[in-house]
Protein backbone atom coordinates (compact mmCIF):
# COMPACT_ATOMS: atom_id res chain seq x y z
CA UNK A 1 0.00 0.00 0.00
CA UNK A 2 2.70 2.46 1.02
CA UNK A 3 4.80 2.00 -2.15
CA UNK A 4 1.66 2.53 -4.23
CA UNK A 5 0.90 5.73 -2.34
CA UNK A 6 4.39 7.01 -3.04
CA UNK A 7 4.19 6.05 -6.68
CA UNK A 8 0.81 7.75 -6.95
CA UNK A 9 2.25 10.93 -5.47
CA UNK A 10 5.21 10.97 -7.86
CA UNK A 11 3.10 10.19 -10.91
CA UNK A 12 0.59 12.90 -10.01
CA UNK A 13 3.32 15.47 -9.26
CA UNK A 14 5.16 14.70 -12.49
CA UNK A 15 2.02 15.14 -14.58
CA UNK A 16 1.00 18.37 -12.86
CA UNK A 17 4.51 19.82 -13.12
CA UNK A 18 4.78 18.91 -16.81
CA UNK A 19 1.51 20.71 -17.47
CA UNK A 20 2.80 23.73 -15.55
CA UNK A 21 5.98 23.72 -17.63
CA UNK A 22 4.17 23.92 -20.95
CA UNK A 23 1.45 26.37 -19.91
CA UNK A 24 3.47 29.14 -18.22
CA UNK A 25 3.67 32.35 -20.20
CA UNK A 26 7.05 33.35 -18.78
CA UNK A 27 9.70 30.95 -20.16
CA UNK A 28 11.96 31.44 -17.11
CA UNK A 29 9.14 30.26 -14.86
CA UNK A 30 8.68 27.26 -17.15
CA UNK A 31 12.34 26.36 -16.65
CA UNK A 32 11.93 26.57 -12.88
CA UNK A 33 8.93 24.24 -12.90
CA UNK A 34 10.99 21.90 -15.06
CA UNK A 35 13.72 21.96 -12.42
CA UNK A 36 11.17 20.83 -9.84
CA UNK A 37 9.99 18.17 -12.30
CA UNK A 38 13.52 16.81 -12.65
CA UNK A 39 13.80 16.53 -8.90
CA UNK A 40 10.55 14.57 -8.77
CA UNK A 41 11.89 12.20 -11.42
CA UNK A 42 15.15 11.83 -9.48
CA UNK A 43 13.18 10.98 -6.33
CA UNK A 44 11.26 8.41 -8.34
CA UNK A 45 14.55 6.77 -9.32
CA UNK A 46 15.66 6.77 -5.67
CA UNK A 47 12.38 5.11 -4.83
CA UNK A 48 13.26 2.37 -7.35
CA UNK A 49 16.64 1.76 -5.62
CA UNK A 50 18.48 3.38 -8.53
CA UNK A 51 20.54 5.89 -6.58
CA UNK A 52 23.20 6.36 -9.25
CA UNK A 53 20.63 7.20 -11.93
CA UNK A 54 18.95 9.60 -9.51
CA UNK A 55 22.21 11.47 -8.88
CA UNK A 56 23.03 11.57 -12.59
CA UNK A 57 19.51 12.82 -13.34
CA UNK A 58 20.11 15.82 -11.07
CA UNK A 59 23.73 16.43 -12.10
CA UNK A 60 23.27 16.12 -15.86
CA UNK A 61 19.69 17.23 -16.47
CA UNK A 62 19.18 19.76 -13.68
CA UNK A 63 22.80 20.82 -13.31
CA UNK A 64 23.93 21.11 -16.92
CA UNK A 65 21.21 20.80 -19.57
CA UNK A 66 18.58 22.88 -17.81
CA UNK A 67 21.12 25.59 -17.01
CA UNK A 68 21.80 25.80 -20.75
CA UNK A 69 18.03 26.06 -21.37
CA UNK A 70 17.97 28.86 -18.82
CA UNK A 71 20.83 30.55 -20.61
CA UNK A 72 18.94 30.63 -23.90
CA UNK A 73 15.70 31.68 -22.28
CA UNK A 74 17.36 34.50 -20.35
CA UNK A 75 18.50 36.06 -23.62
CA UNK A 76 14.95 36.18 -25.06
CA UNK A 77 13.15 39.47 -25.16
CA UNK A 78 10.70 38.84 -22.38
CA UNK A 79 8.36 41.75 -23.18
CA UNK A 80 7.61 40.31 -26.63
CA UNK A 81 7.59 36.77 -25.35
CA UNK A 82 4.88 37.53 -22.79
CA UNK A 83 2.57 38.88 -25.52
CA UNK A 84 2.88 35.99 -27.97
CA UNK A 85 0.69 32.90 -27.69
CA UNK A 86 2.05 30.03 -25.69
CA UNK A 87 1.12 27.47 -28.39
CA UNK A 88 1.41 27.59 -32.16
CA UNK A 89 -1.85 27.35 -34.10
CA UNK A 90 -1.26 23.71 -35.05
CA UNK A 91 -1.33 22.49 -31.45
CA UNK A 92 -4.34 20.15 -31.93
CA UNK A 93 -2.22 18.08 -34.34
CA UNK A 94 0.44 17.72 -31.68
CA UNK A 95 -2.24 16.75 -29.18
CA UNK A 96 -3.49 13.99 -31.49
CA UNK A 97 0.02 12.62 -31.93
CA UNK A 98 0.71 12.77 -28.20
CA UNK A 99 -2.58 11.01 -27.53
CA UNK A 100 -1.74 8.29 -30.04
CA UNK A 101 1.66 7.70 -28.48
CA UNK A 102 0.08 7.61 -25.04
CA UNK A 103 -2.50 5.07 -26.20
CA UNK A 104 0.28 2.98 -27.73
CA UNK A 105 2.26 3.09 -24.48
CA UNK A 106 -0.78 2.13 -22.39
CA UNK A 107 -1.59 -0.82 -24.62
CA UNK A 108 2.06 -1.91 -24.50
CA UNK A 109 2.13 -1.89 -20.69
CA UNK A 110 -0.23 -4.86 -20.56
CA UNK A 111 2.19 -6.88 -22.69
CA UNK A 112 5.22 -5.88 -20.61
CA UNK A 113 7.12 -8.77 -19.06
CA UNK A 114 10.10 -7.94 -16.83
CA UNK A 115 12.61 -10.18 -18.49
CA UNK A 116 16.31 -9.58 -18.01
CA UNK A 117 17.37 -9.29 -14.40
CA UNK A 118 20.31 -11.70 -14.48
CA UNK A 119 22.16 -11.96 -11.19
CA UNK A 120 21.02 -8.52 -10.06
CA UNK A 121 18.33 -8.82 -7.43
CA UNK A 122 17.53 -5.94 -5.05
CA UNK A 123 19.65 -7.57 -2.34
CA UNK A 124 22.67 -7.90 -4.60
CA UNK A 125 22.35 -4.27 -5.65
CA UNK A 126 22.03 -3.08 -2.06
CA UNK A 127 25.11 -5.06 -1.07
CA UNK A 128 27.25 -4.12 -4.07
CA UNK A 129 25.93 -0.52 -4.27
CA UNK A 130 23.93 0.45 -7.31
CA UNK A 131 26.82 2.35 -8.90
CA UNK A 132 29.06 -0.70 -8.94
CA UNK A 133 26.33 -3.04 -10.18
CA UNK A 134 25.40 -0.66 -12.99
CA UNK A 135 29.03 -0.16 -13.98
CA UNK A 136 29.69 -3.88 -14.10
CA UNK A 137 26.58 -4.55 -16.18
CA UNK A 138 27.39 -1.70 -18.58
CA UNK A 139 31.02 -2.64 -19.09
CA UNK A 140 30.56 -6.40 -19.43
CA UNK A 141 27.16 -7.56 -20.69
CA UNK A 142 26.26 -4.34 -22.47
CA UNK A 143 29.66 -3.11 -23.58
CA UNK A 144 28.80 -3.01 -27.29
CA UNK A 145 25.61 -0.90 -27.07
CA UNK A 146 27.37 1.30 -24.52
CA UNK A 147 30.27 1.96 -26.90
CA UNK A 148 27.87 2.67 -29.77
CA UNK A 149 26.06 5.23 -27.61
CA UNK A 150 29.33 6.95 -26.74
CA UNK A 151 30.37 6.94 -30.42
CA UNK A 152 27.10 8.69 -31.33
CA UNK A 153 27.78 11.32 -28.65
CA UNK A 154 31.33 11.77 -29.94
CA UNK A 155 30.02 12.34 -33.47
CA UNK A 156 27.61 14.96 -32.11
CA UNK A 157 30.47 16.75 -30.34
CA UNK A 158 32.66 16.75 -33.44
CA UNK A 159 29.71 17.93 -35.52
CA UNK A 160 29.14 20.87 -33.18
CA UNK A 161 32.81 21.85 -33.44
CA UNK A 162 32.74 21.62 -37.25
CA UNK A 163 29.64 23.82 -37.44
CA UNK A 164 31.17 26.42 -35.12
CA UNK A 165 34.46 26.44 -37.06
CA UNK A 166 32.68 26.97 -40.39
CA UNK A 167 30.86 30.00 -39.06
CA UNK A 168 34.08 31.44 -37.64
CA UNK A 169 35.87 31.24 -40.99
CA UNK A 170 33.16 32.94 -43.06
CA UNK B 1 -7.25 4.04 14.61
CA UNK B 2 -4.89 1.07 14.73
CA UNK B 3 -7.05 -0.70 12.15
CA UNK B 4 -6.74 2.17 9.71
CA UNK B 5 -3.03 2.28 10.34
CA UNK B 6 -2.53 -1.38 9.60
CA UNK B 7 -4.69 -1.11 6.50
CA UNK B 8 -2.29 1.47 5.13
CA UNK B 9 1.09 0.14 6.13
CA UNK B 10 0.45 -3.56 6.54
CA UNK B 11 -0.30 -5.66 9.66
CA UNK B 12 1.71 -5.64 12.88
CA UNK B 13 3.85 -2.68 11.97
CA UNK B 14 2.95 -0.24 14.75
CA UNK B 15 6.26 -0.90 16.53
CA UNK B 16 8.00 -0.38 13.25
CA UNK B 17 6.30 2.99 12.85
CA UNK B 18 7.25 4.02 16.39
CA UNK B 19 10.87 3.10 15.70
CA UNK B 20 10.66 5.09 12.50
CA UNK B 21 9.40 8.16 14.37
CA UNK B 22 12.22 7.86 16.93
CA UNK B 23 14.73 7.56 14.10
CA UNK B 24 13.21 10.62 12.45
CA UNK B 25 13.59 12.65 15.65
CA UNK B 26 17.22 11.58 15.99
CA UNK B 27 17.89 12.61 12.37
CA UNK B 28 16.21 15.97 12.94
CA UNK B 29 18.35 16.56 16.04
CA UNK B 30 21.46 15.65 14.05
CA UNK B 31 20.46 18.08 11.30
CA UNK B 32 19.82 20.86 13.82
CA UNK B 33 23.20 20.26 15.46
CA UNK B 34 25.10 20.19 12.15
CA UNK B 35 23.39 23.31 10.80
CA UNK B 36 23.90 25.26 14.03
CA UNK B 37 27.56 24.32 14.34
CA UNK B 38 28.21 24.90 10.63
CA UNK B 39 26.63 28.37 10.72
CA UNK B 40 28.73 29.26 13.75
CA UNK B 41 31.79 28.16 11.79
CA UNK B 42 30.61 30.22 8.83
CA UNK B 43 30.25 33.30 11.06
CA UNK B 44 33.79 32.88 12.34
CA UNK B 45 35.11 32.07 8.86
CA UNK B 46 34.24 35.68 7.94
CA UNK B 47 36.04 36.98 11.03
CA UNK B 48 39.01 34.70 10.28
CA UNK B 49 39.12 36.02 6.72
CA UNK B 50 39.08 39.67 7.76
CA UNK B 51 41.79 39.11 10.34
CA UNK B 52 44.02 37.11 7.97
CA UNK B 53 43.68 39.52 5.08
CA UNK B 54 44.06 42.48 7.43
CA UNK B 55 47.37 41.22 8.72
CA UNK B 56 48.55 40.29 5.22
CA UNK B 57 47.88 43.89 4.17
CA UNK B 58 49.53 45.31 7.32
CA UNK B 59 46.21 46.24 8.92
CA UNK B 60 44.71 44.92 12.12
CA UNK B 61 41.32 43.74 10.92
CA UNK B 62 38.21 43.95 13.14
CA UNK B 63 39.04 44.66 16.80
CA UNK B 64 36.36 46.97 18.21
CA UNK B 65 33.44 44.67 19.06
CA UNK B 66 34.33 42.52 22.04
CA UNK B 67 37.81 41.27 22.96
CA UNK B 68 39.99 41.14 19.80
CA UNK B 69 36.85 41.91 17.80
CA UNK B 70 35.52 38.41 18.46
CA UNK B 71 31.87 39.51 18.50
CA UNK B 72 32.13 41.20 15.10
CA UNK B 73 30.26 38.41 13.20
CA UNK B 74 27.27 38.76 15.55
CA UNK B 75 27.26 42.53 15.18
CA UNK B 76 27.28 42.08 11.40
CA UNK B 77 24.47 39.57 11.61
CA UNK B 78 22.30 41.88 13.73
CA UNK B 79 23.01 44.76 11.38
CA UNK B 80 22.01 42.75 8.30
CA UNK B 81 18.91 41.44 10.01
CA UNK B 82 17.56 44.90 10.83
CA UNK B 83 18.40 46.51 7.51
CA UNK B 84 15.60 47.61 5.21
CA UNK B 85 14.63 44.98 2.65
CA UNK B 86 14.53 46.73 -0.72
CA UNK B 87 13.03 45.04 -3.77
CA UNK B 88 13.46 46.63 -7.21
CA UNK B 89 10.14 47.79 -8.69
CA UNK B 90 10.51 45.79 -11.92
CA UNK B 91 11.89 42.66 -10.33
CA UNK B 92 10.33 39.28 -11.00
CA UNK B 93 9.18 38.94 -7.39
CA UNK B 94 8.69 35.18 -6.94
CA UNK B 95 12.09 34.41 -8.44
CA UNK B 96 13.69 37.33 -6.61
CA UNK B 97 12.50 35.80 -3.33
CA UNK B 98 13.41 32.28 -4.38
CA UNK B 99 16.97 32.87 -5.65
CA UNK B 100 18.81 33.45 -2.33
CA UNK B 101 16.87 30.60 -0.75
CA UNK B 102 17.94 28.15 -3.50
CA UNK B 103 21.53 29.31 -3.17
CA UNK B 104 21.62 28.95 0.61
CA UNK B 105 19.66 25.68 0.79
CA UNK B 106 21.86 24.00 -1.81
CA UNK B 107 24.92 24.91 0.25
CA UNK B 108 23.34 23.70 3.51
CA UNK B 109 22.04 20.45 1.98
CA UNK B 110 25.59 19.51 1.03
CA UNK B 111 26.45 19.42 4.73
CA UNK B 112 24.20 16.41 5.21
CA UNK B 113 26.55 13.91 3.55
CA UNK B 114 29.85 15.09 5.05
CA UNK B 115 31.31 12.68 7.61
CA UNK B 116 32.67 14.96 10.32
CA UNK B 117 34.27 12.14 12.25
CA UNK B 118 34.35 8.35 12.07
CA UNK B 119 30.78 7.12 11.78
CA UNK B 120 29.02 10.48 11.95
CA UNK B 121 27.24 11.90 8.95
CA UNK B 122 23.62 13.02 8.88
CA UNK B 123 23.12 10.76 5.87
CA UNK B 124 25.80 8.18 5.18
CA UNK B 125 24.78 7.45 1.60
CA UNK B 126 26.57 5.41 -1.07
CA UNK B 127 26.61 8.24 -3.59
CA UNK B 128 27.88 10.94 -1.22
CA UNK B 129 30.28 12.47 -3.71
CA UNK B 130 27.69 12.57 -6.50
CA UNK B 131 25.21 14.16 -4.11
CA UNK B 132 27.72 16.93 -3.44
CA UNK B 133 28.08 17.54 -7.20
CA UNK B 134 24.32 17.62 -7.61
CA UNK B 135 23.88 20.19 -4.85
CA UNK B 136 26.71 22.38 -6.05
CA UNK B 137 25.18 22.45 -9.55
CA UNK B 138 21.87 23.47 -7.98
CA UNK B 139 23.60 26.49 -6.44
CA UNK B 140 24.11 27.87 -9.95
CA UNK B 141 20.34 28.39 -10.22
CA UNK B 142 20.36 30.73 -7.24
CA UNK B 143 23.03 32.85 -8.91
CA UNK B 144 21.51 32.92 -12.40
CA UNK B 145 18.01 33.62 -11.13
CA UNK B 146 19.12 36.38 -8.80
CA UNK B 147 20.92 38.02 -11.69
CA UNK B 148 17.94 37.75 -14.01
CA UNK B 149 15.10 38.51 -11.61
CA UNK B 150 16.73 41.72 -10.31
CA UNK B 151 16.12 43.34 -13.70
CA UNK B 152 19.43 45.18 -13.51
CA UNK B 153 22.22 45.17 -16.09
CA UNK B 154 25.02 44.62 -13.60
CA UNK B 155 23.26 41.80 -11.83
CA UNK B 156 22.34 40.17 -15.14
CA UNK B 157 25.91 40.26 -16.45
CA UNK B 158 27.15 38.86 -13.15
CA UNK B 159 24.59 36.06 -13.29
CA UNK B 160 25.48 35.09 -16.86
CA UNK B 161 29.18 35.12 -16.12
CA UNK B 162 28.70 32.99 -13.08
CA UNK B 163 26.50 30.46 -14.84
CA UNK B 164 29.01 29.79 -17.58
CA UNK B 165 31.87 29.73 -15.08
CA UNK B 166 30.19 27.30 -12.73
CA UNK B 167 29.13 24.94 -15.55
CA UNK B 168 32.63 24.91 -17.05
CA UNK B 169 34.46 24.32 -13.80
CA UNK B 170 31.98 21.76 -12.55
CA UNK B 171 33.18 19.43 -15.32
CA UNK B 172 36.80 19.89 -14.30
CA UNK B 173 35.94 19.34 -10.64
CA UNK B 174 33.93 16.23 -11.33
CA UNK B 175 36.68 14.76 -13.48
CA UNK B 176 39.37 15.62 -10.93
CA UNK B 177 37.55 13.57 -8.30
CA UNK B 178 37.14 10.56 -10.60
CA UNK B 179 40.74 9.61 -9.81
CA UNK B 180 39.85 9.58 -6.11
CA UNK B 181 36.78 7.46 -6.78
CA UNK B 182 38.87 4.98 -8.75
CA UNK B 183 41.50 4.68 -6.04
CA UNK B 184 38.93 4.34 -3.26
CA UNK B 185 36.57 2.16 -5.30
CA UNK B 186 33.61 3.92 -3.75
CA UNK B 187 31.55 7.10 -3.84
CA UNK B 188 30.83 6.97 -0.13
CA UNK B 189 32.83 9.71 1.62
CA UNK B 190 33.51 7.62 4.73
CA UNK B 191 34.84 4.79 2.56
CA UNK B 192 37.05 7.25 0.69
CA UNK B 193 38.58 8.43 3.97
CA UNK B 194 39.13 4.84 5.11
CA UNK B 195 40.68 3.87 1.78
CA UNK B 196 43.29 6.62 2.13
CA UNK B 197 44.78 5.09 5.26
CA UNK B 198 46.38 2.33 3.17
CA UNK B 199 48.36 4.87 1.18
CA UNK B 200 51.64 6.63 2.05
CA UNK B 201 51.06 9.49 4.53
CA UNK B 202 47.35 8.57 4.58
CA UNK B 203 46.70 11.03 1.77
CA UNK B 204 45.31 10.81 -1.74
CA UNK B 205 46.93 14.17 -2.43
CA UNK B 206 50.28 12.47 -3.04
CA UNK B 207 49.34 9.87 -5.70
CA UNK B 208 46.57 12.14 -7.00
CA UNK B 209 48.60 15.35 -7.12
CA UNK B 210 47.27 16.19 -10.61
CA UNK B 211 43.72 15.65 -9.49
CA UNK B 212 44.32 17.69 -6.36
CA UNK B 213 45.68 20.62 -8.35
CA UNK B 214 42.69 20.57 -10.72
CA UNK B 215 40.31 20.25 -7.78
CA UNK B 216 41.80 23.22 -5.92
CA UNK B 217 41.60 25.53 -8.95
CA UNK B 218 38.08 24.35 -9.77
CA UNK B 219 37.00 24.77 -6.15
CA UNK B 220 38.08 28.42 -6.25
CA UNK B 221 36.07 28.97 -9.43
CA UNK B 222 33.03 27.04 -8.17
CA UNK B 223 32.72 29.23 -5.10
CA UNK B 224 33.30 32.45 -7.11
CA UNK B 225 36.32 33.38 -5.05
CA UNK B 226 39.41 35.30 -6.11
CA UNK B 227 41.21 34.96 -8.47
CA UNK B 228 38.02 33.83 -10.26
CA UNK B 229 35.46 36.15 -8.72
CA UNK B 230 34.39 37.69 -12.03
CA UNK B 231 30.66 37.22 -11.33
CA UNK B 232 30.97 39.76 -8.52
CA UNK B 233 33.88 41.82 -9.87
CA UNK B 234 33.28 45.01 -7.94
CA UNK B 235 35.32 47.22 -10.25
CA UNK B 236 33.15 46.29 -13.27
CA UNK B 237 29.81 45.06 -12.01
CA UNK B 238 29.20 46.89 -8.67
CA UNK B 239 28.60 43.60 -6.82
CA UNK B 240 27.56 41.26 -9.62
CA UNK B 241 24.54 39.04 -9.25
CA UNK B 242 23.49 40.22 -5.79
CA UNK B 243 23.76 43.95 -6.53
CA UNK B 244 20.03 44.54 -5.95
CA UNK B 245 19.78 42.50 -2.77
CA UNK B 246 19.82 44.06 0.67
CA UNK B 247 19.27 43.15 4.27
CA UNK B 248 18.69 39.55 5.10
CA UNK B 249 18.36 38.38 1.50
CA UNK B 250 21.90 39.62 0.92
CA UNK B 251 22.96 37.83 4.08
CA UNK B 252 21.68 34.54 2.63
CA UNK B 253 24.01 34.95 -0.36
CA UNK B 254 26.85 35.87 1.96
CA UNK B 255 26.26 32.86 4.22
CA UNK B 256 25.78 30.60 1.21
CA UNK B 257 29.12 31.64 -0.25
CA UNK B 258 30.99 30.94 2.98
CA UNK B 259 29.15 27.67 3.53
CA UNK B 260 30.16 26.73 -0.02
CA UNK B 261 33.78 27.49 0.81
CA UNK B 262 33.59 25.38 3.97
CA UNK B 263 32.09 22.51 1.95
CA UNK B 264 34.80 22.73 -0.71
CA UNK B 265 37.42 22.73 2.05
CA UNK B 266 35.71 19.74 3.62
CA UNK B 267 35.70 17.86 0.28
CA UNK B 268 39.40 18.65 -0.16
CA UNK B 269 40.06 17.44 3.36
CA UNK B 270 38.01 14.24 2.99
CA UNK B 271 38.98 13.24 -0.53
CA UNK B 272 42.59 14.34 -0.78
CA UNK B 273 43.97 15.15 2.67
CA UNK B 274 42.85 12.11 4.62
CA UNK B 275 39.85 13.60 6.47
CA UNK B 276 39.54 12.37 10.05
CA UNK B 277 41.82 9.39 9.39
CA UNK B 278 44.55 9.12 11.99
CA UNK B 279 47.56 6.81 11.78
CA UNK B 280 46.93 3.59 13.69
CA UNK B 281 49.82 4.11 16.14
CA UNK B 282 48.06 7.25 17.41
CA UNK B 283 44.61 5.71 17.82
CA UNK B 284 45.83 2.33 19.14
CA UNK B 285 46.19 3.37 22.78
CA UNK B 286 43.21 5.72 22.89
CA UNK B 287 39.62 4.98 23.94
CA UNK B 288 37.16 5.11 21.01
CA UNK B 289 35.56 8.42 22.02
CA UNK B 290 38.90 10.18 22.39
CA UNK B 291 40.02 8.86 19.00
CA UNK B 292 36.84 10.20 17.42
CA UNK B 293 37.21 13.63 19.04
CA UNK B 294 40.83 13.73 17.93
CA UNK B 295 39.71 12.75 14.42
CA UNK B 296 37.16 15.58 14.40
CA UNK B 297 39.81 18.13 15.35
CA UNK B 298 42.22 16.67 12.81
CA UNK B 299 39.51 17.06 10.14
CA UNK B 300 38.71 20.63 11.21
CA UNK B 301 42.40 21.56 11.22
CA UNK B 302 42.64 20.50 7.57
CA UNK B 303 39.43 22.35 6.70
CA UNK B 304 40.76 25.54 8.26
CA UNK B 305 44.15 25.13 6.61
CA UNK B 306 42.32 25.01 3.27
CA UNK B 307 40.20 28.02 4.24
CA UNK B 308 43.39 29.87 5.09
CA UNK B 309 44.66 28.97 1.64
CA UNK B 310 41.52 30.56 0.15
CA UNK B 311 42.27 33.82 2.01
CA UNK B 312 45.96 33.68 1.24
CA UNK B 313 45.24 33.42 -2.50
CA UNK B 314 42.70 36.23 -2.24
CA UNK B 315 45.28 38.52 -0.65
CA UNK B 316 47.96 37.56 -3.18
CA UNK B 317 46.62 37.11 -6.70
CA UNK B 318 44.90 39.59 -9.01
CA UNK B 319 41.70 38.71 -10.84
CA UNK B 320 41.86 36.85 -14.17
CA UNK B 321 40.29 38.15 -17.37
CA UNK B 322 37.14 36.35 -18.42
CA UNK B 323 38.59 34.75 -21.56
CA UNK B 324 41.60 33.62 -19.51
CA UNK B 325 39.25 32.05 -17.00
CA UNK B 326 37.48 30.06 -19.71
CA UNK B 327 40.78 29.08 -21.35
CA UNK B 328 42.16 27.76 -18.05
CA UNK B 329 39.02 25.75 -17.44
CA UNK B 330 38.59 24.17 -20.86
CA UNK B 331 42.13 24.00 -22.25
CA UNK B 332 44.15 23.27 -19.15
CA UNK B 333 42.11 21.80 -16.31
CA UNK B 334 39.81 19.45 -18.23
CA UNK B 335 42.63 17.83 -20.29
CA UNK B 336 44.74 17.52 -17.13
CA UNK B 337 41.87 15.87 -15.27
CA UNK B 338 41.24 13.48 -18.17
CA UNK B 339 44.93 12.60 -18.31
CA UNK B 340 44.81 11.99 -14.57
CA UNK B 341 41.94 9.52 -15.00
CA UNK B 342 43.82 7.58 -17.69
CA UNK B 343 47.04 7.51 -15.67
CA UNK B 344 45.25 6.41 -12.52
CA UNK B 345 43.49 3.62 -14.40
CA UNK B 346 46.72 2.40 -16.02
CA UNK B 347 48.62 2.45 -12.73
CA UNK B 348 45.79 0.59 -11.04
CA UNK B 349 45.86 -2.16 -13.69
CA UNK B 350 49.66 -2.27 -13.54
CA UNK B 351 49.68 -2.71 -9.74
CA UNK B 352 46.98 -5.39 -10.01
CA UNK B 353 49.13 -7.18 -12.57
CA UNK B 354 52.13 -7.16 -10.22
CA UNK B 355 50.15 -8.56 -7.27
Amino acid sequence: MLPKLFFGYFAFAIIVLSLLVITRRNPVHSVMWMLLLFFQIASMYLFLNAEFIAAIQVIVYAGAILVLFLFVVLLLNLREELLTNRFISAWPVGLVFAGAIFAGAVSAVAAFVPNFSGQYTVDVINRETHTKALGQALYTDFLFPFEIASLILLIAIIGAIVLAKKRMRS
Amino acid sequence: MTGLFEAIVGPGSLDYIINLVIMLIIILLKIAAVVAVALLHVAYATYFERKVIGHMQLRLGPREVGPLGLFQPFADGVKLFFKEDIIPADADKPLFYLAPVIFFISALTSLSVLPFFDGFAVANINIGLLFLFAMSSLGAYGIVLSGWSSNSKYAFLGGLRSASQVISYEIAMGLSLVGVMMMAGSLNLSDIVRAQQHYPLGLFAVPQFLGFFVFVVAAFAETNRLPFDLPEAESELVAGYFTEYSGFRFALFFLGEYTGMLIMSAIASLCFLGGWGLPSFVTAGLPVVAAKVLGLFWFLAKVYAFMFFYYWVRATLPRYRYDQLMAIGWKLLIPLALANIVITGLVKIWIKGMV
